[in-house]
């Protein structure tokens, strides 16, 4: 039962000798293989080249070379370039597109020795809560196939999930790899914004969107970031600051600790038992000598409308070169330069992107620019001071991740609005770029529930030894769906 | 015509001199095969992102220290938003709200020699679009994206010129700046330096701006006068005549003379401008400043002054000599080499130097006459072994033949006599052979000095030492 193992133990196997990045790499094919008809995780399925990978991989490994990660199974959310690889966003836009070079996640975790298996589904240039936007259908939950993943990382989350994979990429925008962590019974962490590189992952909008991992386990997403952080020349808005090693120290015992419960988080959309689940998780931080408090970030409810204007507004800027021209869908027969532009981007597009785009253009148009985009970028900053007030106060913030746990497929997408909604915990974080996690702690009525942890700018490695040592008191993250186990 | 007044504005766009692009290290060389130098960046690519070159912006840096600019500590790169072939992100990248450079003033010399101080907005930096290639592609359209993230610096002049010369002074003074400055090659036809004007009327001694209409995209000092002074009249016309100006955009037809509507207000695109997230505001340290403040070359104002002080020049020949830093670095070459003639520097190069490389299209930059070589000629008019117009004799050997003036003074025997005896017995025979003449002399007639002059200039090959003949022609004549 190999794929109950965590990437940290894989990985360990595979330097000692013990399994072949081989026999990993077509077990969980195998498992990809069979999961396909029920969870659609997959958008591309890399077999012949991973095997190739893995050959290469074991004879590193049995030369005493190959990186940390040499020989592990991964695989990319379908956002991240990879060179020769299609690269499809999810979208009928990009569906034949193949990048010509790789993106800096995807070279740095290659240069670790990590073995891509394929790219996973999501929703259409990662604009989704439920993973139904994708253009290559919905992926299911491994949970209940009948209920959504969360999105838009939800192939990532799914394939994590089902253990088709031990850690894949994803991306967080407003809560893309939190939202199905916890709706997936997975772990999940959006790192600081600028922390991770965003060269060659395609932009929904940049000044949120951040990479980062869903995994297993704490110690598997740290051992990922490990190798998946650090500043890059090619995007101006990364950092140049040092990575720590996230595995350095993990477990260390968290008495003095202080964890503030954000009291926003507790409103009357939260489901009973997701509040219950979390409020015992907060009990075994106590337990563990961390100390509790009730914090107030005031601000906090702005940040959903304060969203869909500032991520819209980028959106319709950055999917403006999708024109048909140089790459991507083109229309047939255009008659003129804008019948080209017009049907390439009305047949490419599906509907959530549109309105995106659309709700993007409205935003920034002459006479609305100070109404919306101005006052969001003022929500914005109110959102930033409210954390670093909180974070004077307190070392980490915790709350729900989601309202409730997954919903059932179709549920939400009649009204975009309260598909919107839940992201109401998880955006915050990505209006401040600070960094957050989401851990599973517990099930309502089956279902998994994630707890998020918050913490300031580049405190990656406070929130992984956080939910570490949580995950060294609990189970809840070693579940695995019936199906899948 | 005269009750009314024009108003003009000119927007600018020079090219940066920079090897690779604003945001990508394509290379930035003109002429070269279409779309042979434009990476994933300049191509808009899928996950790409623009990282900012750092020599564009210590070019624009010296270009607002030149004119006495505020340079912002902070500024931001906004992204303008429009669809069109040749610009591939569907944005172009430029500065809006907050530019790197802002107030400064540029001096023009008007026609009657006053100086008038005209004010510059602001400039920022951006990047240009490719281009659309229409040439031997039939119905098809093809898009270069070569220029594609070239940086240019929009420099934007305040509404303060109030006539096509203005307008050109002001176009050719920004033009010599840049290229002091080395940030520009300025050169118009590849479309380096290249501006739009925005150009209304309004009754003489209002105080009110008429609507404006803007020529766009004018690569030329003389389309950029036509266009003007074409543009005003029509306005006037228009008005005359009971009519209103729109706003709108028109293009210069250089083939007709004329401009033409290209799209109205109506038709303006919304730009939908905001601060483009993937790049973070610009920071500039006082001490980078004050640094790129140091490395400034002595710009064209100041160094006119000090050749008027230096040099004894007048202020006109002076600004003529200062219009390009090859030309002012030449004629300071050919005053070292020969010491104390400054003057005399001046007229051969802005005479017939200046006439023969116009004549043969040829920059003074281009080592075609050495300043040593005109120095050699000016030498030996100095020196009296010349006269100033066996000199051009000289010069025109020099430029067809590349010998130096000494070696054709020698060769071709053309130095000056300037043996008393010699130029007198000369005088004699001339004497001898014109009496009728020199009787018409005695009698009064003072005006045939100058035909003695001739006869013996010719007797002597025109080799006679002028001041030396006049003075014996002077004694010898009256008898």
């Amino acid at each position: 039962m190999i794929h109950r193992q965590t990437l940290t133990q894989l990985a360990a196997g595979l330097r000692a000798r013990k399994v072949s990045s081989v026999e990993l790499v077509r077990a969980f094919l195998a498992r990809i293989e069979a999961s396909q008809p029920a969870l659609n995780a997959f958008i591309s399925v890399t077999a012949e080249q991973a095997l190739a990978e893995a050959e290469a991989a074991d004879r590193a490994l049995a030369a005493g070379r190959g990186g940390a990660l040499a020989g592990v199974p991964i695989g990319h959310k379908d956002l991240f370039c990879t060179a020769g690889v299609r690269t499809t966003c999810g979208s009928r836009m990009l569906e034949n597109f193949v990048s010509p070079y790789d993106a800096t996640v995807v070279a740095r975790l290659k240069a670790a020795g990590a073995v891509v298996l394929g790219k996973l589904n999501m929703d259409e240039f990662a604009m989704g809560s439920s993973n139904e936007t994708s253009y290559f259908g919905p992926v299911r939950n491994p949970w209940n196939t009948e209920l959504v993943p969360g999105g838009s990382s939800g192939g990532s989350a799914a394939a994590v999930a089902a253990r088709l994979l031990p850690a894949a990429t994803a991306t967080d925008t407003g809560g893309s790899i939190r939202q199905p962590a916890a709706f997936c019974g997975i772990t999940g962490i959006k790192p600081t914004y600028g922390r991770v590189s965003r060269y060659g992952m395609i932009a929904f909008a940049s000044s949120l969107d951040q990479g980062g991992v869903l995994a297993a386990s704490a110690e598997d997403a740290a051992r990922m970031l490990r190798e998946m952080a650090g500043f890059d020349p090619r995007d101006s808005t990364s950092v140049d600051a040092p990575v720590p090693d996230y595995l350095a120290g993990l477990g260390a015992p968290l008495a003095g600790v202080r964890i503030g419960l954000v009291k926003e988080f507790l409103d009357k959309g939260l489901d009973p038992e997701c509040e219950r689940c979390v409020r015992e998780a907060l009990a075994v931080f106590e337990r563990l000598g961390a100390s509790l408090r009730e914090v107030s970030l005031p601000s906090i409810p702005l940040s959903v409308p304060a969203y869909y204007v500032v991520a819209p507004a980028e959106c319709s800027s950055n999917l403006a070169r999708y024109d048909g021209v140089r790459f991507g869908h083109r229309c047939a027969d255009a008659r003129d330069l804008e019948d080209l532009y017009k049907r390439s981007r009305c047949e490419g597009f599906g509907a959530e992107v549109k309105r995106r785009i659309m709700t993007g253009t409205y935003v920034l148009s002459a006479g609305y620019y100070d109404a919306y985009y101005l006052k969001a970028q003022r929500v914005r900053r109110l959102i930033a001071g409210d954390f670093e007030r909180a974070f004077g106060e307190v070392d980490l913030l915790m709350g729900p991740t989601t309202p409730t746990a997954a919903f059932a497929l179709g549920a939400k997408t009649a009204d975009p609005i309260t598909m919107y909604l839940n992201d109401i915990y998880t955006i915050s974080a990505n209006l401040a770029g600070v960094p957050a996690m989401s851990v599973p702690c517990g099930f309502a009525a089956g279902l998994p529930v994630g707890l998020q942890i918050i913490g300031p700018h580049f405190a990656e490695q406070r929130l992984l030894h956080a939910a570490h040592r949580y995950q060294l008191e609990t189970d809840w993250h070693l579940r695995l769906p019936e199906r899948f186990a | 015509m005269s009750a009314w007044e024009t108003v003009i504005g000119l927007e600018i766009h020079a090219q940066l001199a920079t090897r690779s692009k604003i945001f990508s290290g394509a290379a930035t060389a003109y002429g070269a095969a279409p779309n042979s130098q434009a990476c994933l960046v300049d191509l808009g690519y899928p996950g790409v992102l623009p990282v900012l070159n750092a020599e564009a912006v210590r070019m624009a840096v010296r270009f607002g220290l030149a004119i006495g600019a505020r340079i912002a500590r902070q500024s931001v790169f906004a992204r303008k938003n429009y669809f069109y072939p040749d610009l591939p992100k569907g944005y172009q990248i430029s500065q809006y709200e907050l530019p790197i450079v802002a107030g400064g003033a540029i001096d023009i010399v008007l026609e009657d020699g006053s100086v008038k101080r005209i004010g510059v907005t602001r400039a920022h930096l951006e990047e240009d679009a490719g281009k659309s290639l229409h040439e031997g592609l039939g119905s098809l359209t093809g898009i270069d994206l070569n220029r594609a993230g070239t940086p240019l610096i929009e420099i934007v002049s305040e509404p303060e010129m109030r006539s096509a010369r203005e307008a050109v002074a002001y176009m050719k003074k920004v033009h010599t700046l840049v290229r002091y400055l080395e940030i520009c090659d300025g050169n118009m036809q590849e479309g380096s330096f290249r501006c739009d004007a925005n150009v209304s009327v309004r009754p003489a001694g209002s105080d009110q701006f008429g609507t404006r209409a803007e020529i766009k995209n004018i690569n030329s000092f003389r389309y950029v006068e036509k266009a003007i002074q074409y543009e005003t009249a029509r306005q006037i016309e228009l008005i005359e005549s009971g009519g209103k100006v729109v706003q709108e955009t028109r293009l210069y037809d250089p083939d007709k003379g004329e401009t033409r509507s290209m799209r109205s207000k109506e038709e303006a695109n919304d730009y939908r401008y905001f601060p483009d997230p993937d790049l973070l505001p610009l920071e500039i340290e006082a001490a980078y400043i004050e640094t790129v403040r140091a490395g400034l070359p002595e710009l064209p104002d100041a160094k006119a002054a000090r050749f008027v002080g230096q040099y004894g020049l007048s202020a006109y020949d002076a600004g003529v000599l200062t219009a390009s830093r090859d030309l002012a670095d030449y004629y300071e070459a050919v005053v070292r080499a020969v010491p104390g003639q400054p003057k005399l520097a001046a007229n051969w190069v802005m005479g017939d130097l200046a006439a023969a490389l116009n004549q043969e299209g040829v920059e003074i930059g281009s080592g075609r006459l050495p300043a040593e070589a005109l120095a050699g000629l000016l030498a030996r008019i100095a020196d009296q072994t010349i006269s100033g117009k066996i000199a051009k004799e000289v010069f025109e050997a020099m430029w067809a033949g590349g010998e130096s003036a000494d070696a054709i003074i020698e060769a071709k025997g053309l130095k000056q006599i300037t043996d008393t005896g010699a130029i007198e017995r000369a005088i004699e025979q001339v004497m001898a052979k014109n009496p009728a003449q020199l009787a018409d002399y005695r009698a009064g007639k003072d005006k045939l000095f100058g035909f003695f002059v001739g006869q013996v200039m010719k007797a002597t090959q025109g080799k006679a030492n002028p001041a030396q003949l006049n003075e014996l022609l002077k004694k010898k004549l009256p008898g």
